[in-house]
């Protein structure tokens, strides 16, 4: 069981209000993403679940029961840090074991539940070693492991990435990945990376500024974003946007088309550009196109493509994959 | 890198601190071994020759030695305990946000700015002296007798004057540590289940093990030499001899060079088996 619910939940400190009035239901085994720009609330957000931070009014509840006031530990949730928080005075097995033993489990029954998180982690040949000793990516098995251990109802994670180098932070959102797969439990991410974001949730939550911008399913938010902030957090690269005549045209304020939307021609098209960046990928193509009267708008075009900076080309959004807004950012 | 050209001109330049440094340490040793194998009596006589280990003998074998040794250590053990447990909480009190920490902070240390000798009067005058210290105020306050501080209770009267200047000490060097402990590690703790207490003993006080047998080594080494403090309150009565003290005796009040440079070595030879024992515990402690 792992469901949480926040109802009318405010946080402010001092004076600065972080988290306005906020309703949010996550349910049993779901794989939730809270993603936002930095100081967005995402952190205070979660913070505020683990029970590291009070409210200032509103209830949380877990598994039904009012967890407003319950101390952290006896909310049946664990978390992982961005900083691992490893106690570094401890070998893997103790770091693993502290919760159990505080827990006042007996030691062979610890034993028992260490070996086989470490057999999960691929951590048992790592055990008997200090965390100073081993690398980000083993660290951060043993901040998992920790959490594992306790059997909780749901895990917390804090941009639980952010210190690992790009090749390992894929490997280890693969590994969360099946970890969430395998054991089913509610987990809570948060992170400002909103490919982590799209590649691991099932639902993600946009925020910014303590509100949050809308609640979805990944491909929901690529598909139709609520409002231009969620159009321009989602997707890699950016979506672009186009004011003035052009949006008029199509009765917006603004439209926006994202950049795999762009067909891109060498003759004839809706806007005349010059090529400024060209970044050959392989697979892709990212094209900086500089459009008189418009900001430059980023084109993804096939791997094979032969453009380099100066040449001309014609741009033609795709019709069916235009998205218009209104003078507020609202989607129409 | 250094290139070997500039590392010799860098030990050229050292040259100069390194030799006055070593002339200062070298120069007062061999002054007092040699010494310690002389018969030397500035007012009886002057130089009477060499008379080998004699010093040496007379100073273990004299019966104030023993006791002056388990005085210097109980001093040195009794400061330590009171500076590194009071340091402890001090510290965790002082890393506590409140109002006013700045000055707080300042004035906790201020103690290790008065000079022993002034602390050790301002004591004995104005908190121990039986008819008008404070102390004796307040016992009198409840109807109690109250206790001459430093004749009935010499040892411990010394140890809490020793403590309150070195406890500012260890405050600070245990603050500091405090502060570089990651806040997170003590979050992770109180969601792993910990209470307080437990959060203090498997995460803060590991964390502080390092800082603690610094401020034990680095208090030790001065508490060793602990002299001032004595003089101006028991002079040496009523048990308070400390080694140091009674080398002082031996050469100025009995006025026997000879006699003090012995136990001058003695001192050094105990001074040193507590460093190396110290040293280990500490490069233990620093490879972790």
């Amino acid at each position: 069981m792992g469901h949480i619910s926040l109802k009318q939940v405010t946080k402010s400190f001092g004076a600065t209000n972080v988290i306005p009035p906020l309703d949010l239901e996550i349910n049993d085994g779901e794989f939730v993403v809270f993603v936002g720009p930095s100081g967005c609330g995402k952190s205070t957000l979660l913070r505020l679940i683990a029970g590291l931070e009070d409210v200032t009014s509103g209830t949380i509840a877990i598994n039904g029961n009012d967890a407003t006031m319950i101390p952290p530990a006896k909310r049946g949730l664990a978390m992982v840090f961005q900083s691992y928080a490893l106690y570094p005075h401890m070998s893997v097995r103790k770091n693993i074991g502290f919760p159990l033993k505080m827990a006042g489990i007996s030691k062979e029954e610890a034993e028992q539940k260490i070996a086989s998180a470490a057999e999960v982690l691929n951590l048992t040949d790592y055990l008997d070693r200090r965390p100073g000793q081993l690398s980000g990516g083993q660290r951060q098995r043993v901040a998992i492991g920790r959490a594992i251990v306790r059997e909780p109802d749901a895990f917390l994670f804090d941009e639980p990435l952010s210190n690992l180098d790009a090749a390992l932070r894929v490997n280890m959102r693969l590994e969360i990945s099946e970890l969430h797969n395998s054991l089913k439990t509610t987990m809570i991410y948060v992170t400002h990376d909103q490919v982590e974001a799209m590649t691991m949730a099932d639902k993600i939550v946009v925020l910014r500024a303590g509100y949050i911008e809308q609640v979805g399913s990944p491909l929901e938010l690529y598909r139709s974003p609520a409002n231009l902030f969620v159009a321009g957090f989602i997707g890699s690269p950016k979506m672009n946007f186009v004011e003035g005549k052009d949006a008029e045209a199509e009765g917006a304020h603004t439209i926006g088309v994202r950049p795999e939307h762009l067909t891109v021609s060498k003759t004839s098209g809706q806007w005349k550009g010059t090529v400024g960046v060209s970044e050959h990928l392989g697979s892709d193509t990212f094209l900086r196109v500089n459009v008189e009267g418009l900001e430059p708008l980023t084109v993804r075009a096939d791997g094979e493509v032969e453009l380099y900076h100066g040449d001309t080309v014609y741009l033609t959004p795709e019709p069916s994959k235009l998205y218009r807004f209104d003078a507020d950012g609202k989607a129409i | 890198m250094a290139t070997q050209h500039s590392r010799s001109a860098a030990r050229l330049m050292l040259a100069p601190a390194v030799i006055l440094l070593l002339g200062w340490m070298l120069v007062p040793l061999t002054m007092t071994l040699y010494f310690s194998f002389k018969k030397y009596l500035p007012l009886r006589g002057g130089d009477l020759g060499w008379v080998g280990f004699d010093n040496y003998i007379r100073f273990v074998t004299s019966s104030a030695f023993w006791p002056s040794v388990m005085t210097t250590l109980l001093i040195v053990g009794g400061v330590l305990v009171i500076t590194v447990v009071l340091g402890v909480l001090l510290a965790i009190l002082l890393d506590q946000p409140m109002w006013g920490q700045g000055v707080v902070r300042i004035l906790v240390i201020a103690p290790f700015f008065v000079m022993p000798t002034v602390s050790a009067l301002v004591w004995k005058n104005m908190f121990m002296d039986p008819v008008n210290g404070i102390l004796a105020h307040l016992w009198k306050a409840f109807g109690a007798t109250p206790i001459e501080w430093l004749s009935q209770a010499s040892v411990p009267s010394l140890i809490m004057i020793v403590s309150w200047q070195w406890l500012p000490f260890a405050t600070l060097i245990l603050l500091t540590a405090i502060q570089s402990l990651d806040s997170s590690q003590l979050e992770a703790a109180e969601i792993d289940g910990a209470p307080p207490v437990k959060r203090f003993w498997y995460i803060t006080l590991p964390h502080l093990s390092r800082a603690i047998t610094i401020v034990i080594l680095i208090q030790s080494i001065f508490l060793l030499a602990v002299f001032a403090e004595i003089f101006v309150t028991t002079g040496g009565a009523f048990g308070t001899r400390t080694l140091t003290y009674l080398i002082f005796q031996r050469v100025l009040e009995s006025q026997n060079v000879g006699l003090g440079s012995a136990g001058g070595v003695y001192a050094i030879i105990l001074a040193n088996i507590i460093a190396i024992f110290l040293m280990r515990i500490v490069g233990k402690n620093l490879d972790a």
